[in-house]
């Protein structure tokens, strides 16, 4: 297993070295100067030179490239901001707990109550319940994040006054944003959540439960639940990545400063570090979260687990074989 | 409550299942009656799709939820009837009074949860035991199977079809159930494995002093395993009888096609015999008779009203108009 982890994580390095090869590359063919935007449209043509030379800006493509990534990989640097000149690692860091709270809160809120919600709809299937939980999905899915989070705001802030309608200084602050960013992935999982008992519900093994005489709840939350979390994980797992990216719309909605608004002011300012830096920070995130997926999968499959931890062994026992059949075929 | 007096075990009447499929309604089960005495062994015969395992899942209340309509009639186990248990008292006595074995043993184990605990969970429940205890009397069940107590930590993946079935009689037997229903427990078994497996089974119904309902399509299995027989075709019991009285003389053309597809050693066949036809299709049953569609010796009268359970001499019951006059 351990092994396994560690193959994963060296997976993650080309994956993310692309990433940031990719995003420079963009960055490097947007039109746009950045002497320019570092001095503003007032600047002489020689302060503009000064200012590239300086920021090696005038090098040629692949030397920059070859800076960016070494800076990036070796040095841990992603560069300083042309805007304020502040590190842009020191930034992201600074954001990241912001962007956390809401997209880990909002998963979170999410799982529990999509998961809830799909495991009723499917143990009364065609029923009340089942109708009722989908219309709620189909709705949650159906509607945009903003839109909820400015509808949000306009009935629970401007007109009943109960909560804060931007900034981030206290837990109240967030609970707009955590419903927002919630209700899309909740009803993704609800509906993911029926589709998965409801094959697992109809299965031999629960009628074996029922029959050893284990009651109706132990049998959902022992056997049904248990066996049908491997497509729920993968659901969480995509909805925690996007929640990262919804993150961009509902802290722009409302102006909590996190990783979204730090990379949407970016782009807006043509800060290129801080787009690259951003970018290559969230690809580690991703790839991170995605071996978190891969690592929850084999937690409750031991099938899963077994192929992971197996597959050393097995590339082993093939390894063993071949050189065997080398030494036989010398002999002859 | 009944008063049977005599040492029944288990006695069904008049049991209906039936089934839904896209509203279509599908009769399963019509109108079976048995009885079961202490110790005994009933053999439930019939084909694929006949009603066998309905009756089985009827009696342990396990119909599956969705796509049961209903479920009629009366199922009395040891003077209670079992259909007018509420949810919560059934559950107590499922694993505890009675217990199945079930036919795939490929799909009858949770996948995720490790095979001594599947074992232990039932032990738990109906013995009021701790973790520990429970845990010795799982691995104790698993001796008694036949595979070592060290694999109680091992996952279904990990056992090949015929120590899955092990498990699964495991299962059914932790609480020394008094009535066991076994549903085809050899039939996705390899042949081999087949023989053991069935005289394990008998071997610890004898030793615990179970009753028994085994459901087979397995003549040989019947021949082996049981006291008495009851033919099942189409939902119904078509011949009832001690196992001596079905096999030298049975009396139902249906019975009698099913012995005749058997196969002689002594005689040099290019085909083997079958009976002519498909049974008829649960959702559309043909009236009178349900065999005279397929039956050699039909008469009109077959097919017009509805055919009795007819004594033919001793428990030996027939569900056929002409059987008598055959002879």
């Amino acid at each position: 297993m351990i092994r396994y982890i560690g193959k994963r994580l060296l997976q993650m390095i080309p994956v993310v070295v692309c990433v940031a090869i990719l995003i420079f590359t963009i960055m490097y063919f947007v039109p746009g100067d950045p002497a320019e935007i570092i001095l503003g449209v007032t600047a002489t043509t020689q302060e503009k030179e000064a200012v590239r030379e300086s920021l090696g800006l005038n090098q040629p493509y692949v030397v920059r490239l070859a800076d960016f990534l070494r800076d990036t990989f070796l040095r841990f640097d992603l560069g300083t901001s042309y805007i304020d000149g502040t590190s842009v690692l020191k930034n992201i860091m600074a954001r990241l707990p912001y962007t956390l709270i809401i997209s880990v809160g909002s998963m979170a809120f999410a799982m529990v109550v999509g998961i809830i919600l799909g495991t009723i709809a499917a143990l009364n299937q065609n029923g009340i319940a089942d109708r009722l939980c989908m219309i709620l999905a189909l709705i949650g899915v159906s509607m945009p994040g903003f839109w909820l989070a400015l509808m949000l705001v306009i009935w629970l802030a401007l007109q009943h006054n109960i909560l804060p309608s931007y900034g981030a200084g206290s837990i109240k602050h967030f609970i707009m944003p955590w419903i927002a960013a919630a209700l899309p992935e909740l009803a993704r999982l609800a509906r993911q959540a029926r589709s998965s008992m409801l094959e697992v519900i109809h299965s031999d093994f629960v009628t074996t439960a029922k029959a050893k005489g284990v009651k109706k709840w132990n049998v959902v939350f022992k056997h049904e639940l248990p066996n049908a979390m491997i497509p729920i994980i993968t659901t969480i797992g995509a909805g925690l990545a996007h929640g990262m990216g919804g993150a961009l719309v509902i802290e722009s909605v409302f102006s909590i400063p996190g990783l979204g608004l730090y990379i949407t002011n970016s782009i807006n300012n043509r800060d290129y570090p801080a787009v690259q830096g951003t970018i290559v920070f969230f690809s580690i995130v991703f790839s991170v979260i995605m071996l978190l997926v891969d690592l929850a999968y084999a937690a409750v499959d031991p099938r899963i687990k077994a192929a992971f931890s197996g597959s050393a062994q097995k590339r082993k026992k093939v390894k063993a074989a071949v050189s065997e059949e080398k030494e036989n075929g010398g002999e002859r | 409550m009944m008063s049977t007096g005599n040492n029944e075990l288990l006695s069904v009447k008049n049991l209906q299942v039936v089934y839904t499929s896209d509203g279509v309604p599908i009769h399963a089960v019509n109108g079976v009656t048995f009885s079961l005495e202490k110790g005994k062994t009933l053999g439930l015969v019939g084909e694929t799709g006949a009603g066998k395992t309905s009756i089985a899942k009827a009696i342990l209340g396990v119909l599956p939820e969705f796509s049961t309509k209903s479920c009629a009639g009366e199922i009395c186990f040891q003077g209670t009837d079992l259909l007018s248990l509420k949810e919560r008292q059934m559950a107590e006595m499922r694993g505890r009074d009675i217990a199945m074995i079930f036919q795939d043993p490929m799909t009858a184990l949770n996948p995720v949860m490790t095979v001594g605990d599947q074992i232990a969970e039932g032990i738990r429940i109906h013995n009021k035991v701790g973790k520990k205890k429970a845990r010795e009397m799982a691995e104790a069940m698993l001796e008694m199977v036949g595979i070592p107590a060290g694999r109680y930590k091992d996952y279904p993946h990990q056992f090949s079809g015929g120590m899955k079935q092990r498990v699964v009689i495991a299962i059914a037997l932790s609480c020394r159930p008094t009535l066991l229903l076994a549903d085809e427990p050899t039939t996705a078994l390899d042949v081999t494995i087949q023989a053991q497996v069935l005289e394990m089974i008998v071997k610890l119904r004898d030793e615990m002093g179970m009753s028994m309902i085994m459901i087979t399509h397995d003549l040989g299995v019947v021949a082996e395993v049981c006291d008495y027989v009851a033919v099942v075709y189409a939902g119904e019991v078509v011949e009832y009888g001690t196992l001596s009285e079905i096999y030298h003389n049975p009396a139902h053309p249906y019975t009698q096609g099913l012995f005749g597809a058997l196969p002689d050693i002594s005689v040099e066949t290019e085909r083997l015999h079958s009976i002519q036809g498909m049974p008829p299709d649960p959702s559309h049953l043909p009236e009178g008779c349900k065999f005279a569609p397929r039956c050699p010796h039909a008469t009109d009268a077959c097919r017009s009203g509805e055919v009795g359970l007819e004594n033919c001499g001793g428990t030996h019951t027939c569900r056929c108009l002409r059987a008598k006059e055959e002879g």
